[in-house]
């Protein structure tokens, strides 16, 4: 124990009340909201939420095939697109953190933040043309058209800087020293990279996938610009909640998503990448 | 909850004697006959004061202030003329709208047919007192006293306009012209991958359209009223429909960029996103086939919990008076309810054909229509032997189709 005094118990608690009813009321107290609406219904005509405790909501989550179906697709293009972003986010990061000069390597962490200052919608819907069958892409041939293809695409170029800028921090940390050592000892440029580079990075791979990954998980409105008729997790809760007024189903279905959510987290928190965000 | 119940019952029984008597055809009053009980609504005997303030709840494009388009701009008049402030509130769809009402922040709501009833019933709005309305009288007598806008002979709002969900085409690329909606249900369609329907649950009712027409022996008589059974089939129209599907659409500006773009060829869609195509210079046509179609028709309700009856009772003379109903209606695109509005439009839009285009006193083509209409369980054909679907079956149906 320190013989200065520090600040008094009463005053610290008291610093810290607004976060703690911040995170305690709004942020998880909407969550233990919307998992209690979870096991209620609404009536079917006047579209009043009816609140008697039922299973109903999860039982049809389980019994229709569709919502297995639903979620393996999300599932399924959630990892795809965590891949996709890996793969192309790996050699522009070595690049900007080896290779160029420290002049090029500021442009190039302002040309890779640069996407995000422009809307969300806007990088939707400028897909939506590339995409389109009058669009760059249909005139090189190579259009995919509006679909899962699409949407993997666009979600890709959407959360790539997500996926960036952990790994060039991550490569940035790793001594250029441990690849000279490893070029000394004989290692060739692939064997120093699978067996060097790639154990230290792959924390900050970990730490991107977390934003590829949810943020895919989530996502429902690129689905409705590019994903032509393709059907996500988020659209079944959107179109519930604002189409069918049906706010219980939504969010038996919106704890689908969480729990896969803690579940990878739970997976990441093993890697340690989490010291990495 | 209990009590809601009871009016679910109570409203299922008067739409069994109401539609056994003609949905989308008959404009008689023999609901009355019924014992429906609408929930005990007081309605106003008399117009007082005006409480200087009114808060509107819209589809988008009813009720512009000028925000959107400075030329654009029919409430201003209207503020000026009554006194009452206006504060607008657009939603985007039906569900939306019954859930905002509920709030009790807001005096009045344009309101379709899948969506009037179910405030009647859940007590949300209020009987209106049509005498009150000086503009009333000039209302398309087959806009009055219908089933999805009134109970028991009383009305519950000023009507607004109607539409039609019309089978639209680009021309340069459908060959022969489609004359029937078979030609977006067709399982071997040469538009493979190009066809657009309408993202919402109650576009069921179009492939239960279609089968009525197709398959007589399904005995769908009210593409509102189906059994189980029944919505099966519709469903597995859908499902094969599914493979050949572009998208499906509910942002109207996405589905006119798909059409001028080649990204969609045939569908469903409305009249006035075929004028914006139109106006853009790009290929289409839209054509309401002889077997009918689905449709809206919108009415102006005011909310049983109206903190300010008087003004809500000017908006609804005045949205359903000759000027604001022409203004609204030709920003919209539909036929507009009034039937004085049509003048109004050739004046002052320079617009003579608007009518015309929408056929707005073209009794025989509105009766082609069936429109917008909660499904229910107590079946809305008047069958008393079968249970059918709900809007709740519907939209997981729905969920279903799309995969």
């Amino acid at each position: 124990m320190s013989t200065r005094s520090g600040p008094s118990p009463a005053r610290t608690g008291l610093l810290l009340l607004p976060p703690l009813l911040w995170l305690g009321v709004a942020y998880l107290g909407a969550l233990g909201a919307l998992f209690l609406a979870a096991f209620w219904t609404t009536n079917e005509f006047t579209g009043d939420l009816v609140k008697v405790f039922t299973l109903d909501n999860f039982r049809s989550l389980l019994d229709q095939p569709v919502y297995r179906t639903i979620t393996a697709r999300t599932l399924g293009v959630a990892v795809l697109v965590t891949l996709v972003d890996a793969a192309l986010a790996l050699p522009v990061a070595f690049f900007m953190a080896k290779v160029a000069r420290p002049g090029l390597q500021r442009l190039l962490v302002i040309a890779v933040l640069m996407p995000l200052w422009a809307s969300y919608l806007v990088k939707a819907y400028a897909w939506r043309g590339m995409l389109s069958k009058s669009g760059p892409l249909e005139w090189l041939g190579i259009s995919p058209g509006y679909g899962l293809t699409g949407l993997v695409i666009t979600l890709a170029y959407l959360w790539l800087p997500y996926m960036i800028l952990p790994v060039y921090a991550g490569l940035q940390k790793l001594p250029g020293s441990l690849l000279e050592a490893s070029a000394d000892l004989g290692a060739p440029a692939l064997t120093t990279f699978r067996r060097v580079v790639l154990p230290s990075v792959f924390p900050a791979f970990v730490a991107g996938s977390i934003f590829t990954f949810s943020l895919t998980m989530g996502d429902y409105i690129a689905v409705k610009i590019v994903g032509g008729p393709t059907q996500m997790l988020g659209n079944v809760v959107a179109d519930n909640y604002g189409v069918a007024n049906n706010l219980p189903f939504a969010a038996a279905y919106s704890v689908v998503p969480v729990l896969v959510m803690l579940g990878y987290l739970g997976v990441v928190r093993r890697t340690g990448a989490l010291e990495n965000l | 909850m209990n009590h809601n119940w009871k009016l679910v019952a109570a409203t299922a029984a008067v739409l069994l004697t109401a539609v056994a008597c003609g949905s989308s055809s008959g404009g008689d009053k023999t609901a009355g006959s019924s014992g429906f009980k609408a929930p005990d609504v007081p309605m106003a005997k008399k117009l007082g004061t005006k409480e200087g303030a009114v808060s509107i709840l819209a589809w988008p494009g009813y009720a512009e202030d000028g925000t959107n388009d400075p030329k654009t701009d029919w409430v201003t008049p209207f503020e000026q003329a009554t006194g009452c402030q206006a504060t607008v509130k657009y939603f985007g769809t039906s569900d939306e709208a019954v859930s905002l009402i509920k709030t009790g922040d807001y005096d009045v709501v344009s309101a379709s047919g899948d969506a009037t009833l179910r405030l009647i019933a859940g007590g949300d709005v209020a009987p209106v007192n049509t005498d009150l309305l000086t503009h009333y009288a000039d209302i398309r007598s087959f806009l009055k006293d219908k089933p999805y806008n009134s109970v028991d002979g009383q009305m519950y709002g000023m009507p607004q306009g109607w539409g039609a969900n019309l089978l639209t085409y680009n021309p340069d690329v459908v060959k022969p012209a489609p004359t029937s909606w078979a030609s977006v249900f067709d399982a071997n369609s040469p538009y493979k991958g190009k066809i657009t329907p309408y993202d919402s649950p109650i576009y069921i009712a179009d492939a239960a359209l279609y089968l009525m027409n197709t398959n007589p022996d399904l005995g769908i008589k009210n593409p509102y009223a189906l059994d189980k059974h029944q919505l099966d089939m519709a469903v597995n129209v859908l499902k094969t429909q599914r493979g050949e599907v572009s998208e499906y659409w509910s942002d109207y500006l996405k589905q006119q960029q798909a059409f001028e773009s080649g990204d969609s060829v045939i569908g469903t869609s409305w009249q006035f996103i075929v004028n914006l195509i139109d106006a853009d210079k790009k290929p289409i046509k839209a054509i309401l086939p002889d077997e009918g179609s689905t449709g809206w028709s919108d009415t102006w309700m005011i909310s049983s919990k109206s903190k300010h009856p008087n003004c809500a009772y000017a908006w609804l003379d005045y949205i359903g008076g000759p000027d604001g109903n022409a203004a609204s209606a030709y920003y919209f695109g539909e036929a507009p309810a009034n039937t004085k509005a049509c003048d109004v439009i050739a004046t002052t839009d320079k617009d003579a054909s608007f009518c015309d285009t929408f056929h707005a006193g073209d009794e025989a083509y509105a009766k082609k229509l069936w429109y917008w209409t909660t499904p229910v369980s107590a079946c809305l054909d008047g069958r008393t032997n079968v249970k059918c679907t709900t809007y709740a079956d519907w939209t997981q149906a729905w969920t279903a189709i799309k995969g």
